[in-house]
């Protein structure tokens, strides 16, 4: 497998600190974690689709405006719950993969740091959708435009992720990237991105079907000809339809990833995954063909051959990561342990800085202490002017005579001055000899 | 040296962090730990003075649930996202800090992330269910109940989260024994709680009175006793925030004395320190005449006079926050980690072989004449730029034109001369870690830098050049290198056996 990497990949070094948990562990803490999250993802992306929909259809039909408004709620705490629920994943891959996921950050650095503004954005225009509802029912294209901006946002942000899930598997091109816009285009973001905005519609066709056919839901109360079966029908049929498409989308995302993750392994459990999802799809037509009062017959079954089908999607998408960055934590690791050994061996035999005096002979007595003074005082301090510290003349004016007093000060000095920095200690830089030499320097100058 | 670099040139990377958790902190101190206890203490008050045959005082509850929708819809948006978003911005321009920090802390960070979903999901129900609450007086009480639970959790996140950053601020700990225990047991965990906890509860209650001036109208009675009760709320509370800050700041030099390699404080840091005085009295002042004016004549209290107050108060603990930056300098990971995010342990390699080798991404592995500037662009990237800018913030050529003169030509000798002693005298600054070679590639690119105007880019505009010496070629030869020592040492040990 090492061949698939170009010589222009970089082999950076990796923390050296122990994960602090078996890596299987955090492995599947990862996958649990991350469907949890996407699943609230889903169903934010989802619910403002519906929503932007729905009230754009109300302008004729109140009736969907009413239903709506009822889907809006929903998006409100489901934007929590993905944004708490994100957290765990985040620690875990930061673990798991520091390395690669922080170098595929910082590539991108600009529109991932961006997330932040534009995710608090997207849900303030939530909450004033919400909010506005009644306020905003005369005005009812700016009311849409405050959803549809929040769409857009919603629909924008999954992208910057995929970039960067996508960026930290390929080491080989981070030599290649200059900016997010750069890593976009590498081929199959667009792919993976067109199978999450399916999975999100099918989620939330189920998740409507669920909400809407509550037994303490006062469905009737609120709608005038729009009955329970017809929403569930529809939702229904919506999972259907962006279930079947990812029969389509899913091949295309596995063609168009880079061998290099590809193995019997990966396509066995997506294999598997799809084979469940045959039967939940038979029974969803069923429901939808069949008599109305048995519309719910198999919504469980539905949703647990759904679920796992999920599970190992999920599981495939961590295979494919394994299996592509394997090789190139093998040779990350060799790097890591020989950047050790060299780091200890250096530690043991520390190098002693010494550089030659450059003397000026024709000074004389004083050449040395005035060498001395070039290499250690210089940057600090100069004749007749204050730099960092005060000017040579200063110190001759308060030391002429006291040359055992200036060197004890050269030593370990104290501080005097509030308004100068602290001058650091020479004591253990400085030999008796040294500290003689440069006190004779300075005090012989003029 | 092993993360390609984002780096802001104008904006400064530290500052990036700074604004995202200064942001954080006042959400999470003042419209969550501070401001929801006292929103469920005026729901329970309305409770306690309901009229005859209701459940509350109704004009009065709805009150409370409009201060509680302004917490609700900014912490779960501005709040939530900052909190993430101090991730994000950390791992952009630290990543080796907190990617070492996460494989410590990783069940204490679990935890508290438990927590945190915990208060989501209280925080929603308290404010969703609030409408439907009201038509009994029990579920009126158990809603009540919520608040308390909520308060207590949002009061636990940042227990967990100040003893997280009271373990960053502990020299020694890193290298001796790597525990969360050690950030509950350091000396600056119970002064700061004590200090957050008081403080988060003023500045809640300032934020709900300012709240209250824009809810109610003009000479209401429910305005007026309204004031009245978030007065109290701040009265009660400000003295023993005083205290905290008074013990905090007693606590502080001594644990900022440990943590200097040299025992001196820095010139930065005691102006500051001066100007923290002031502030915190300036605040309390405030506060304390806000509040009392609210008691005795609660017409004076307008929008206006609360809004500056709350500003003011939310400015103070902008402020505050600054005392965890100083004290980590030049570490940080006390002990472990510079703020350049080289290791220290490491140092003696890199003074041997300079830095320049071991980068995963550099364009010069080696120091020559002809490529002089560029290695010094190189140096200060992996060795100055997680601080300094070229041309923005705290830029490397206002330091040097601070010490030598503003607008005189920068001398390379002389700051060749400074930059290998400078740890001695700025004691916040970490030591240079190249060898000769790179010194004087750095102070040729700082005066160049000073001559052009060059601006540094980061690597998201950039993009990175991989180090010749690092890349994959050499990574395998050095791991087949390994293969045949550990078989031949097999090999040996085998034969050993044998005989």
């Amino acid at each position: 497998m090492l061949h698939v990497l170009l010589a222009t990949t970089p082999v950076p070094k990796d923390i050296p600190l122990d994960l602090p948990l078996p890596q299987w562990l955090l492995v599947t803490i990862l996958v649990i974690s991350f469907l949890a999250h996407i699943v609230f993802v889903n169903l934010m992306l989802g619910g403002s689709l519906l929503t932007l929909w729905a009230e754009i259809k109300g302008l004729k039909d109140k009736d969907y405006d009413k239903f709506a408004y009822e889907t809006a709620k929903t998006i409100t705490v489901n934007k929590s719950l993905a944004v708490v629920l994100g957290v765990a994943p985040l620690l875990s891959i930061n673990t798991l993969y520091s390395v690669y996921f922080y170098s595929a950050n910082a590539l991108t650095g600009l529109m991932w740091i961006s997330v932040i503004p534009l995710v608090t954005i997207a849900f303030l225009l939530t909450y004033l959708h919400k909010y506005s509802w009644h306020k905003l029912a005369d005005n009812k294209p700016l009311h849409i435009a405050i959803i549809g901006a929040a769409v857009l946002i919603f629909l924008f942000i999954p992208l910057i992720f995929l970039v960067n899930i996508n960026l930290m598997l390929f080491p080989e091109k981070w030599g290649t990237i200059s900016g997010f816009l750069s890593a976009l285009v590498l081929p199959n973001v667009f792919p993976r991105y067109l199978h999450f905005i399916c999975a999100s519609l099918g989620v939330t066709g189920l998740f409507i079907f669920w909400y809407t056919g509550r037994k303490n839901y006062p469905f009737e109360s609120y709608y005038t000809h729009l009955t329970r079966y017809a929403i569930k029908k529809k939702a229904y049929s919506l999972t259907l339809a962006a279930s079947g498409a990812q029969f389509l989308i899913g091949p295309v995302v596995l063609f168009t990833l880079p061998s290099k993750g590809l193995g019997w392994n990966l396509i066995a459990v997506i294999g598997a995954g799809a084979v469940i999802a045959i039967p939940a799809m038979i029974w969803i037509w069923k429901a939808i063909n069949g008599p109305e009062e048995r519309i719910d017959q198999h919504f469980g079954k539905v949703v647990l051959a759904l679920s796992i089908t999920v599970l190992f999607m999920g599981s495939g998408r961590q295979i494919y990561r394994a299996n592509a960055l394997a090789p190139h934590q093998q040779l990350m690791a060799a790097k890591t342990e020989e950047f050790r050994r060299l780091s200890a061996e250096a530690r043991a035999h520390p190098q002693e800085e010494s550089i030659a005096l450059e003397i000026d002979t024709s000074l004389g007595d004083v050449a040395k202490g005035a060498a001395l003074f070039k290499m250690n005082c210089s940057a600090c301090h100069q004749k007749d002017a204050k730099l960092v510290g005060p000017p040579i003349l200063e110190m001759v004016e308060i030391y002429r005579g006291k040359a055992d007093q200036l060197k004890e000060w050269i030593r370990k000095p104290g501080k005097k001055r509030p308004d100068y920095p602290q001058m650091p200690a020479f004591g253990d830089r400085l030999s008796e000899d040294d500290l003689h030499e440069l006190a004779k320097y300075i005090l012989s100058v003029k | 040296m092993d993360f390609p670099l984002f780096h802001l040139d104008w904006l400064n990377d530290r500052f990036l962090i700074a604004m995202i958790a200064i942001i954080h902190v006042i959400i999470n101190h003042g419209l969550a730990v501070g401001f929801i206890p006292l929103v469920t203490w005026m729901e329970q008050k309305g409770v306690k003075n309901s009229p005859a045959m209701e459940i509350t005082d109704l004009s009065w509850d709805q009150l409370a649930w409009k201060m509680m929708k302004v917490g609700f819809i900014i912490t779960t948006t501005l709040g939530a996202m900052t909190g993430v978003g101090i991730w994000f911005s950390v791992a952009l321009v630290s990543p080796a800090s907190i990617g070492s920090l996460i494989r410590v802390f990783y069940w204490a960070w679990f935890a508290e992330w438990m927590v945190f979903v915990t208060e989501v999901v209280l925080i929603m129900i308290y404010f969703l269910t609030w409408e439907n609450a009201n038509k009994s007086l029990a579920s009126k009480l158990r809603h009540i109940r919520f608040g308390w639970f909520l308060s207590i959790f949002s009061w636990i996140t940042m227990a967990i989260i100040v003893s997280i950053l009271g373990f960053m601020m502990d020299p020694g700990n890193w290298n001796t024994h790597h525990s969360l225990l050690n950030g509950f047991t350091n000396p600056i965990y119970i002064p700061q709680l004590l200090f957050r906890t008081p403080t988060a509860m003023v500045v809640g209650g300032v934020f709900g009175l300012m709240l209250i001036t824009l809810f109610t109208e003009r000479g209401a009675l429910l305005r007026k006793n309204a004031i009245r009760s978030a007065s109290v709320w701040i009265l009660c509370w400000a003295p023993l925030s005083l205290a905290g800050a008074v013990y905090y700041y007693g606590v502080m030099p001594a644990v900022m004395t440990a943590n200097m390699s040299t025992a001196v404080g820095t010139m930065d840091f005691s102006q500051y320190y001066d100007l923290l005085r002031y502030v915190i009295g300036g605040a309390m002042l405030l506060v304390v005449l806000l509040s009392v004016t609210g008691l005795v004549k609660s017409s004076l209290v307008r929008f206006p006079f609360a809004l500056f107050c709350c500003l003011t108060v939310f400015g103070f603990l902008g402020i505050f926050e600054r005392v965890r930056e100083f004290i980590r300098k030049p570490y940080v990971i006390g002990g472990y980690m510079y703020s350049n995010l080289l290791k220290e342990e490491d140092y003696p390699l890199y003074k041997r072989d300079g830095i320049l080798k071991y980068a995963t991404y550099t364009s010069t592995p080696t120091v020559t004449a002809e490529n002089k500037i560029a290695a010094g662009r190189n140096v200060f990237m992996l060795s100055c730029s997680r601080c300094h800018t070229t041309q923005g913030v705290n830029s490397i050529v206002y330091v040097f034109e601070r010490m030598y003169g503003f607008g005189k030509p920068l001398d390379e000798n002389s700051m060749a001369g400074y930059i290998p002693n400078m740890h001695n005298a700025r004691t916040y600054m970490p030591p240079f870690p190249g060898n000769r070679d790179e010194l004087h590639a750095l102070v040729a690119y700082i005066k160049y830098v000073q001559q052009t105007g060059e601006v540094l880019e980061g690597a998201q505009t950039e993009g990175v050049i991989v180090n010749s010496m690092n890349d994959v070629n050499s990574a395998r030869l050095l791991l087949e290198k390994q293969q045949q020592e550990k078989a031949a040492r097999l090999v040996e040990n085998d034969t050993t056996s044998v005989n």
